[in-house]
């Protein structure tokens, strides 16, 4: 912790960075945090609480952490893997950023519980975690910690889900999707949802009716889901800030399962591996196709 | 009366366009419940096309466009190949048939291939039925069904999932 105030504390002072973007104690546990004057770098913290890929304040549409000045983010593996998803996709240059790499021993659900892992605490997406220790960083902070517990809980959802017939599915997905109202909050929440106008917006063609009924909201999900396919670092931030509970994450870990299958690729920190969508090989799989 | 599916074909102009005009122009008998949409490109087919088609009425699709190496813009079908190979997947996991959409390559020799895929995929959604559970998401009356059930009463019903639970497994 200590080391990470120090850092901060330094980039403010020497004026490397306008913008510290960490976490802090709020009064429901870790919160992001904005820190501007050194003086404030004593605020920032570092557990298991902390939750949030604050890799989604460096969105270029952000105007209003834009104008803090250059900002250096703490990121954990998982953050800099949404980080290096922005540098693929020129939403951001590497030099425009400091990223603070924090090391990492698994995370909570949610930032309000107490920052102990047990299987039944832990994130969902700590799972077969690669990136504990961020490499796509300028400084590298923090202890090596242990391995997280294990939960293979939502792969467990998604074979269960997979066993069942499409009308058995589709039951469960309408179900679901009922209580989508549409507020898009899954789509701010993402750090990769970055597009200047976002298809559901459009209105002429309306490819996606607004309406919060079950067939815009079916039209909703699909597009989300596949313009998200081999991009969705898994973070989990568009469940966590449904206000309806829609278990998103099963749909994205689902397509980075299929993503695995068909093209044997894993989303990476390495921004200069271009994501399967928009790439091809001659030889893709195609049993599909007739 | 026999159930007739519509089908909707998204097919690229230079290929499958043409293939089913040789199929035509030979004489070849075929079902006639498929309604052409054509297009430049299977690149450019977007899934929005599909969604959209069964939001109209469709009950089966059907995409089609140059073999492997034969595209007119040299890559858009293998674009459209890894899209697909996603989209099916993703179709299927949300409970959406895949046998109700057809995936092809027929290219423009090969009319008989095209009214072997129109033939074979007409008599599959004909056997899997109506797509009345899509048509009718909104309760709207494009089939003349029935209107949908409130959402928010269905969410609570008992045939559903409950689902705070399923949001604590989500995560």
């Amino acid at each position: 912790m200590k080391e990470l105030r120090d850092l901060a504390r330094k980039l403010l002072a020497d004026g490397d960075a306008g913008v510290v973007i960490g976490w802090e104690e709020g009064r429901r546990g870790a919160r992001p945090a904005f820190i501007t004057t050194p003086d404030d770098a004593d605020k920032l913290i570092f557990d298991a609480r902390c939750v949030h890929n604050l890799a989604n304040y460096l969105n270029p549409r952000k105007p209003q952490v834009k104008a803090l000045g250059k900002p250096a983010v703490v990121v954990k593996g998982c953050d800099a893997k949404a980080v290096a998803g922005l540098l693929r996709e020129a939403q951001l240059t590497r030099d425009r950023v400091i990223l603070i790499g924090v090391r990492c021993g698994g995370v909570v659900q949610t930032p309000e519980m107490p920052a102990e892992l047990t299987e039944a605490t832990v994130a969902t997406r700590c799972y077969g975690c690669d990136v504990r220790e961020p490499k796509l960083v300028d400084h590298l902070v923090g202890d090596a910690q242990p391995e997280p517990p294990v939960t293979a809980a939502l792969d467990r959802r998604i074979a269960e889900l997979d066993a069942l017939s499409p009308q058995e599915r589709w039951q469960f997905w309408t179900g679901q999707l009922a209580k989508c109202t549409r507020c898009h909050a899954c789509r701010q929440a993402c750090p990769l949802c970055h597009c200047e106008r976002c298809i559901t917006d459009k209105t002429q063609p309306q490819w996606i009716e607004s309406s919060s009924h079950l067939r815009g909201n079916f039209a909703w999900h699909l597009t989300r889901a596949q313009h998200l396919a081999g991009r969705c670092v898994g973070c989990g931030e568009c469940e966590r800030a449904c206000p309806v509970g829609i278990p998103l994450s099963l749909i994205n870990r689902k397509l980075q399962l299929v993503v695995k299958d068909l093209f044997d690729y894993t989303v990476t920190d390495d921004p200069e591996v271009p994501a399967p969508i928009g790439a091809y090989a001659v030889d893709d799989r195609q049993e599909f196709i007739e | 009366m026999d159930f007739q599916p519509r089908i909707t074909a998204f097919v690229c102009n230079w290929c499958t366009y043409t293939g089913a005009d040789l199929a035509g122009t030979s004489r070849l008998q075929m079902a006639a419940n498929v309604r052409i949409i054509r297009l430049p490109c299977t690149g450019r087919i977007d899934h929005m096309f599909i969604v959209k088609a069964f939001e109209r009425g469709a009950d089966g699709v059907i995409v089609s466009g140059c073999h492997p190496a034969d595209c007119h813009y040299t890559a858009g079908n293998y674009h459209a190949r890894r899209r697909f190979g996603v989209f099916r997947e993703l179709m299927d996991f949300m409970g959406i048939d895949p046998r109700r959409v057809t995936f092809s390559w027929v290219s423009a020799s090969e009319g008989v291939k095209w009214k072997d895929v129109v033939n074979e995929t007409v008599a599959r959604v004909a056997e899997l039925g109506p797509f009345d559970a899509y048509h009718e998401l909104a309760g709207d009356t494009i089939t003349g069904g029935e209107p949908a059930p409130d959402p928010f009463e269905a969410a609570s019903g008992a045939e559903t999932p409950d689902p705070l639970e399923a949001h604590e497994v989500g995560r």
